[in-house]
């Protein structure tokens, strides 16, 4: 098992550098010109060029991807326009905010974490429940019911599921404040109350494919061998369903789910925007229009590392659910 | 009408441990006890299923009878029925989809239409059932000696963890594993084909079950594993004193362990009677088409195998008459309007399901069996 572990380790972390470099490349090699962006109208050359040579762009792109990785590392000194000393991690400091790039990402990531995960967890009991039920219930009016649900949570958007529990919750029944982020341990009535909107239609457009393919899943895994086997042997349903089906039926879910998460904690863009919260991914969008390479970098590389983490997550996962993993 | 039929041996609940002492284990030759009232009665059995494309008569009125000490061969091709007759046995079909009628008595008790809650109880405790494909009938993500003490624990909720763990490597022990207690731990893709087949029945033993149904036991296996497999079955048979009904397709098999022996087709008996009385003087058609279709160490070698034309009929659709009649090359007229019914052939305890005259019958099997010799 630790030889396991340590193999998915050192794969991710040839992924990241491999993402570090690529996005370094084009982000920083291609030929939009930082600077110019940043300067006012009246800049003359020998001014843009002065800040070019403090910005470290002059230097030659090896120099520069190698004092970014020391950065993040052991941390730099980025110069008097750049806010003096950058702590490790040091991510570099934003053109346009006028902020160490770790700053901002402290402030928005717990927002995108607290809008991803508790809605994954959400999204991940509807829609293995759902799935479950109608599995066994196949055929009835439930099935039919959670099918229908699963076809309108894969077909409607998210704007428009969330304008309409906005319209509904917030502007009409008056149940919710308007969309907001407090953090958790602030006030975690708060917190609650002003995410849990965005937590629901995540959900409900998640939990559709989550419903889906456990449903088939456990329909798959009911005509086994192993489960009729566990009937003739006078088990009770529950059990056979829970501990001998469902069980094996899961082990897809978790590989969903775990590129799922992982690529929702980068960032939910359209979430985020359609209930005004500030997280990773409008961090993210702003930063591309702006040209805020730093940033742009920042967020790049930190949704590189959930998916590469949720990764190797789903890998262990995997062996703690099959044993004929653990070998390899 | 769930009064019944047969006194039962005991109180249900009396539930004999291990019936074999340790010194009458293994006498030269096995002599198993034979009780005198069937242990399993099964009365005029019919399961249909509800299909899109119609209603599947897959067993229609199959009656038989099994005691203790005693093993019984179904036999047919795939289709016939064998395996939805034993699957009903154990109460396995989903009401939603399915119609099960009759009579089935286990030990005195009368299954049919009882509450799934009340079956439950009985399976895997009276009546156990081993599978064909080992590896993919144990769950793959469970220790083999896990899902052993699981068996176990279900039929006895009072047996600690310890207890069904000891009880469960005793079980692999018994059947011939070999450092029982290490295999505990294992999983089933680290167990060979046989030993997995051995671990099944090790599982299907563990309550001491009255009887067993075993459903192709040796059809995964490799030749020289399913006669081990077989002997172990006979040894296990004579020590707990078990009734055995063996499901296979295999006249080889039928031949090696069966008492007697039931033919069905198209989920009717064709014909019924002792192992000797179907296999050296079988009377129906069909029966002879399956011995003929089977290579025998003992006859000709060079002898062509026969194998019976066509392909078992639609279960939906069966032809009129007798279902077998477009494969069968004696078929007349009758044989295409009337079902013949299972009567008596004149040697005792023999049925046939035939139209064909019974003298007829007994030249024409003399001379389809003496082309070929016995598996």
């Amino acid at each position: 098992m630790a030889r396991f572990l340590v193999k998915r380790l050192f794969s991710a972390t040839l992924t990241l550098f491999a993402v570090s470099v690529l996005s370094f490349l084009m982000f920083f090699a291609l030929p939009r010109d930082p600077v110019t962006g940043m300067c006012p109208k009246n800049c003359n050359p020998e001014r843009l060029e002065r800040v070019r040579q403090e910005l470290g762009l002059r230097d030659p792109l090896i120099s520069q991807y190698a004092g970014y990785m020391k950065g993040i590392v052991t941390g730099r000194d980025l110069g008097s326009a750049q806010g003096g000393r950058c702590d490790a991690p040091c991510l570099g400091w934003s053109y346009v905010s006028n902020e160490a790039v770790s700053d901002t990402i402290a402030r928005v990531l717990p927002v995108t974490l607290s809008i991803v995960v508790p809605a994954a967890v959400l999204w991940l009991l509807l829609g293995v429940g759902l799935g479950v039920v109608s599995a066994l219930r196949r055929g009835t009016w439930l099935d039919r019911a959670a099918i229908g649900f699963s076809l309108a949570g894969a077909s409607l958007q998210l704007y428009f599921v969330g304008a309409v529990l906005l319209l509904v919750f917030v502007y009409t029944l008056r149940w919710l404040p308007v969309p907001s982020y407090t953090p958790l341990l602030d006030d975690p009535v708060r917190w609650a109350s002003g995410l849990v909107l965005a937590w629901l239609a995540l959900a409900f457009l998640f939990s559709a494919i989550y419903a889906r393919l456990s449903r088939a899943q456990m329909l798959e895994t009911l005509s086994e061998d192993f489960v009729r086997t566990a009937r003739a042997k006078g088990l009770s349903q529950p059990t056979v369903y829970g501990r001998h089906a469902l069980r094996a039926a899961i082990t897809p879910v978790v590989t969903i789910a775990g590129l799922d998460v992982g690529g929702a904690l980068g960032g939910t863009v359209i979430t985020e925007t359609t209930f005004g919260l500030n997280g990773m991914g409008r961090t993210a969008v702003d930063a591309v229009r702006a040209g805020d390479l730093p940033t742009i970098m920042a967020t790049v590389l930190i949704a590189a590392v959930f998916v590469v983490l949720a990764n190797v997550l789903v890998d262990l996962l995997y062996a703690a659910i099959d044993p004929r993993v653990r070998l390899r | 009408m769930d009064s019944p039929q047969a006194a039962p041996p005991g109180p249900p609940d009396a539930h004999p441990d291990a019936p074999g002492t340790p010194d009458d284990r293994r006498p030269a030759v096995p002599q198993p006890r034979v009780d005198d009232e069937p242990y399993l009665r099964v009365d005029d059995l019919r399961v249909r299923f509800d299909t899109a494309d119609g209603v599947v008569r897959a067993v229609d009125g199959v009656s038989f009878t099994v005691r203790r000490g005693r093993t019984l061969g179904i036999v047919g091709e795939s289709g016939s029925g064998k395996s939805v007759t034993s699957l009903a046995v154990l109460g396995l079909h989903d009401p939603r989809r399915s119609t099960v009628t009759g009579r089935i008595t286990v030990g005195g008790r009368q299954l049919v239409g009882l509450p799934e809650d009340r079956i439950r109880r009985l399976r895997g405790r009276d009546v156990a059932m081993i599978f064909q494909d080992p590896l993919s009938a144990l769950h793959p993500y469970y220790t083999v000696g896990r899902q052993i003490a699981e068996a176990y624990r279900v039929h006895h909720p009072r047996a600690g963890r310890r207890a069904a763990r000891t009880r469960a490597v005793d079980m692999l022990d018994r059947v011939g594993i070999p450092q029982p207690a290490r295999r505990y731990d294992q999983y089933p893709h680290e167990f060979s084909g046989g030993m997995r087949q051995r671990a099944m029945i090790a599982m299907a033993l563990v309550n001491d079950p009255a009887l067993i149904i075993a459903d192709e036991p040796t059809t995964a296996l490799d030749v020289t594993v399913q006669a081990q497999i077989l002997d172990l079955l006979a040894d296990l048979q004579a020590e707990f004193h078990t009734a055995i009904v063996l499901i296979t397709h295999d006249l080889g098999v039928v031949a090696q362990v069966t008492d007697d022996v039931l033919v069905m087709y198209a989920g009717r008996v064709v014909e019924q009677g002792s192992a000797t009385q179907v296999l050296r003087r079988a009377q129906h058609p069909y029966t002879w088409g399956l011995l003929s279709s089977v290579p025998s160490l003992h006859g000709d070698p060079d002898a062509d195998l026969v194998p019976i034309p066509g392909n078992p009929p639609s279960l939906i659709h069966l032809p009129p008459g007798c279902a077998f009649h477009p494969r069968c090359r004696y078929a007349g007229d009758r044989s295409r309007a009337e079902v013949p019914r299972l009567v008596p052939t004149g040697a005792d305890g023999h049925l046939v399901a035939c139209h064909l005259p019974p003298d007829e019958r007994t030249r024409l099997a003399a001379g389809a069996l003496s082309e070929r010799r016995l598996p």
